[in-house]
């Protein structure tokens, strides 16, 4: 494959998993006609047809409600949300009926449904079409939830969380859709879903993060670099279940841990990890796991965005306040 | 249960009433388009959706409204917040995200809200306004002030749960509310005529056992006379009323819309449905208003909207300071 957008990388994602198999639909508002708010199923109804790339009144609840029982009858669904904030009129069909289907059938039942979510901010927009809210779902067991920072992962790991048999929450960091890269052709050595890929290595500091922050993070680690501090930087990829192996593995060598994501802190998936690393990697830590983070209020309107967001600076000083401990 | 209204007034307005309601739409207009070629600058922050096409619907229901009475609006709500009397320069700076604006700069266009004024709120989450609507007819109703609330709504919201769930709590608890359905043909680039199983979204009022009606929104007076009914049917106990209006937008469904998705309905609009123009002809060829109070009015309004943008750009910026206020009462 060429060059791709994260955008691109998505819809060709898509595209190739309607090819291999019939029972892949992509549906969702304005999916079809429009090819998406961002334009990410671009082109897919005109090749694959309306019954296969089905546009939906505005009815998220209808949405997903629509893919599980479509899932239950055979067929792989991958919705689209137009923005974060707008998945929450579908909260309940996800937290009581796709996340739970499964265990409570006894494990009979497979929910191979997906549902995209354009997920942060940084593209000036506000409240409901910026916010960060996989926490929510990483704490509803019986999903998977998934953020791509970079377009080979907004391809392979859409690909294989199509494939999966488990509902898969899938985040893709809206300001990243524009930002080019590689996509291979082939998998290949691309860690699966399940893993956390370390992205740079370094002895000093491990900085945990995923979706729009990890570019922020690979730029910290220049500049401290020249600072002297060498940053390992691990994108999770994957926010539950936590590849917990390749994190310990990490703070086990550097002693020190930065998470970084652009939710709030309180009760975020920084939390959720501090606790795990903790628990795990005690005896190894010179200091606590810090967090960077949204801070804890609604997300602002676009004048107050660049000081909510976390950046280069706040990352860095976060590494020398672990360093200074 | 769905009957078309012809446009007779019956209840007679006076010229000052008409020159109000000549305002308000005008106010709306000049307010949008000019917030139409601001946004084209690059000043504007967030997301901005234009009213301009549909001013009879607001103004045609607020003018029967007062301080008692509550409405619940929509991503699109400049013209509802207009019409329900909030500062047309506190609402500008809001857009401008200044502290100066109605929400000290921390809601932006869609979120513009003023309890004073009984306007409960703009609303970025499609089909988020009907169900609070219930809440406030049923404080109304309570508390017996005679007041009743108005859900404004689009036509893909009248697709969305809550709105129906609405709909069925309003009737169930008689409650004092009229469901303003504003049908201006599309959800962002999805078709009313596909997403909505009806022919009308009025057609629904009969499974919910309440009355419903359509509306030329395009005309302030077939608006007016309908919400006048409802309302008044609202206050006497009468119970909820749904009312769908059918009009175009003018603009993209927001600012940098291609609109690829729709044909040149527009054009044909503001030449021969315009709101405003067919306001004017009216009221001018009844003799019931002068035609240069008409213009009086427009050169007035152009002057404030001058000085609310004026105002607006000059007002200080939130700071980052501002940024974890507000969030609780106390904390
Ligand atoms: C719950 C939710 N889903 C999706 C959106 C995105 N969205 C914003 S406006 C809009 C279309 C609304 O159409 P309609 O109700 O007809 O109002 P109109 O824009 O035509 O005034 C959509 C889909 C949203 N804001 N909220
Ligand atoms: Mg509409």
């Amino acid at each position: 494959m060429p060059v791709l957008t994260l955008s691109q990388a998505i819809n060709t994602g898509l595209r190739r998993a309607l090819e291999d198999d019939p029972a892949v639909i992509v549906m969702g508002q304005d999916v079809g006609g429009l090819g998406g708010v961002f334009r990410v199923t671009d082109g897919l109804q005109k090749d694959f047809g309306a019954d296969r790339v089905i546009d939906t009144p505005l009815a998220e609840a209808g949405i997903v409600g629509t893919a599980i029982g479509l899932a239950l009858r055979g067929y792989r669904p991958v919705c689209e949300i137009q923005f974060d904030g707008f998945v929450y009129p579908a909260f309940n069909q996800i937290v009581s009926q796709l996340a739970k289907l499964r265990a409570r059938s006894g494990g009979r039942l497979a929910l191979p449904v997906v549902v995209r979510i354009p997920v942060g901010g940084g593209i000036g927009a506000v409240e409901h079409h910026s916010e960060s809210n996989e926490a929510y779902f990483a704490h509803t067991a019986g999903l998977r939830v998934v953020c791509c920072s970079n377009p080979q992962d907004g391809h392979w790991l859409l690909r294989q969380a199509i494939d999966c048999d488990d509902p898969v929450i899938f985040y893709e960091p809206k300001r990243r859709y524009w930002s080019k890269s590689d996509v291979p052709e082939d998998p290949g050595d691309l860690p699966r879903f399940e893993h956390a890929q370390v992205l740079r290595d370094g002895g000093d500091v491990t900085v945990l993060t995923y979706g729009g922050m990890v570019d922020t993070c690979l730029r910290a680690a220049e500049a401290a670099e020249e600072e002297g501090h060498s940053l390992e930087v691990i994108d999770l990829r994957t926010l539950s279940p936590l590849d917990i192996e390749t994190i310990t593995e990490s703070v086990r060598e550097t002693g020190r841990c930065v998470v970084v994501h652009e939710a709030p802190t309180f009760a975020g998936l920084g939390a959720e990890i501090g606790a795990a690393v903790t628990e795990h990697c005690f005896y190894h830590l010179e200091a606590p796991v810090l967090r960077v983070g949204g801070y804890n209020t609604p997300y602002p309107p676009a004048k107050f965005e660049d000081q909510y967001l976390p950046d280069l600076d706040r990352v860095l000083d976060a590494v020398d306040q672990s360093f200074a401990w | 249960m769905t009957d078309t209204l012809s446009t007779g007034v019956t209840r007679e307005l006076d010229e000052n009433a008409l020159l109000d309601a000549y305002r308000t739409m005008r106010t709306i207009r000049a307010f949008e388009e000019r917030l139409h070629d601001e946004f084209a600058t690059g000043e504007i922050p967030g997301f901005v959706h234009l009213y301009a096409g549909e001013e009879a619907s607001a103004t045609g229901v607020c003018t029967h409204l007062d301080d008692r009475d509550s409405i619940a609006s929509t991503h699109r709500g400049h013209g509802h917040c207009i019409a329900k009397g909030v500062d047309v320069k506190a609402m500008m700076a809001e857009i401008y995200g200044r502290r100066t604006g109605s929400c000290h700069g921390k809601g932006g266009s869609m979120h513009i809200a003023d309890l004073s004024k009984g306007m409960l709120g703009a609303n970025g989450i499609v089909g988020g306004g009907p169900p609070l609507i219930c809440g406030a007819a049923l404080a109304a109703k309570q508390q017996r002030t005679g007041g009743v609330g108005v859900a404004f709504f689009g036509d893909g919201a009248s697709n969305q749960g809550t709105t129906l769930e609405a709909l069925n709590l309003a009737s169930v608890w008689n409650l004092p509310a009229i469901f303003v359905a504003e049908n201006n043909g599309y959800a962002e680039a999805t078709a009313s005529t596909w997403s909505v199983a009806a022919d009308n979204i009025a057609d629904r009022a009969a499974g919910f056992g309440m009355p419903g009606v359509i509306v030329d929104g395009f005309d302030f007076f077939a608006v007016y006379e309908a919400a006048g009914e409802a309302i008044e049917r609202a206050r006497e106990g009468g119970g909820p009323t749904l009312i769908e209006v059918k009009f175009t937008r003018y603009f993209g469904h927001f600012e940098g819309d291609q609109q690829t998705y729709r044909a040149s309905e527009v054009a044909n609009a503001r030449e021969n449905l315009d709101c405003l123009k067919r306001f004017r002809s009216r009221v001018t060829e009844t003799g019931q208003v002068e035609a240069a109070k008409l213009d009086a009015v427009d050169a007035q309004v152009a002057d404030l909207v001058d000085a609310a943008v004026d105002e607006a750009k000059a007002a200080p910026k939130p700071t980052a300071a501002d940024l974890e206020t507000d969030v609780y009462v106390s904390y």
